[in-house]
């Protein structure tokens, strides 16, 4: 629902980046996104590429975007499932003490500079 | 053919925003301002249950009020008619506020003799839950038309809330809301989240609710 704000904080971030390590333009930015974090793959690529073509670094950037698998575990029988089929009630013992383990990442893993 | 090399980032996209959250709430703290986030889906409620707040509180602290819109100041207009200082933002279009721009409406506010300031963010239950604004607590509204099953469906909004208010608790008849359902799918996502059912229209509830912010005030700044 905010991506074209998390989108603005990224090339924020990168400007900064780029001022750090003399870049002259970014190729590639790589993120990794939770299976269940709240930002939606399409809307960001969307507002990636409106956002990039206003911001002379990120003119030629190709955004690509790794979605981590969202795993909950299971404080009852200390097993892991997947967040996204099961939710908040363990699978296997029932029990509700059960927390995110992955899934809600959203990182800046690399970029590829020239 | 350009030389490319990688340039290894790890980094969560809301680290910088963190940090300058952070250091806000570290100026805060030194200036003696608490500030509270008060989030919401739009209609909850959020600027009556202000303004009761605000009547219940003047007399024992100075109050100042951001209202965060991405247009119009009807609500600041609101707000203006019950004494407190008043600043609408215009976030431009954006979901949320950010550290940067809260810092920036404080500013705006000009905080001096300010004891408690306060936040009303842009009404929507998803993004504002993942800026930290630099609030000293997040409080968040529920209203009841809304359903008791929105801590199921907004997870991240309840799990970073210090207190939840249940506003519209009037009309509790005429609506399928379980209070109790809703209670314990509160505690589900925030175990520590203080619950108080309201209603602003009528007043019930707000002196309990004026009380938790009144003693968290006097606890922060003991600490």
């Amino acid at each position: 629902m905010h991506e074209l704000g998390v989108v603005f904080h990224i090339m924020d971030s990168l400007e900064k980046v780029a001022a750090e390590n003399e870049v002259e333009g970014i190729s590639k930015v790589v993120l990794e996104l939770g299976e269940v974090s709240t930002v939606i793959e399409s809307y960001l690529q969307n507002c990636w590429k409106w956002a990039a073509k206003k911001r002379e670094l990120f003119s030629e950037a190709e955004l690509v975007v790794e979605i981590l698998p969202a795993v909950t575990y299971c404080e009852g029988c200390e097993k892991t499932y997947s967040t996204v089929e099961h939710g908040k009630i363990c699978p296997y013992c029932h029990s509700p003490d059960t927390w995110l383990l992955q899934g809600s990442e959203f990182n800046i893993k690399e970029i590829e500079v020239y | 053919m350009k030389e490319v090399r990688i340039l290894e980032i790890k980094q969560s996209v809301y680290a910088d925003n963190d940090k300058q959250a952070q250091a806000l709430r570290q100026e805060l703290k030194e200036k003696g301002v608490f500030l509270l986030n008060l989030m919401s889906s739009p209609g909850s409620g959020k600027t009556t249950t202000l303004m009761k707040t605000i009547e219940a509180l003047k007399d024992k602290l100075q109050i100042g009020v951001m209202e965060a819109d991405i247009d119009s100041d009807v609500d600041a207009k609101t707000i203006s008619e019950s004494g407190a200082k008043v600043i609408q933002l215009h976030t431009g279009g954006m979901c949320h506020l950010d550290a940067e721009m809260t810092r920036q409406g404080l500013d705006g506010l000009q905080t001096e003799g300010i004891e408690l300031a306060i936040l009303e963010n842009v009404g929507n239950l998803v993004c504002p839950a993942e800026f930290d604004t630099g609030a000293s607590k997040n409080a968040m509204i529920l209203s009841v038309p809304e359903g008791d099953d929105k801590p199921l469906k907004y997870p991240l909004m309840f799990s970073i809330c210090d207190v939840v208010l249940i506003n519209k608790i009037d009309v509790l008849p005429y609506f399928d809301f379980d209070m109790e359902k809703c209670k314990e799918y509160i505690h589900m996502r925030n175990p520590r989240a203080k619950i108080i059912p309201v209603c602003a229209r009528t007043g019930e509830g707000i002196q309990e609710w004026a009380g938790w912010l009144e003693e968290e005030v006097r606890k922060w700044r003991e600490a």
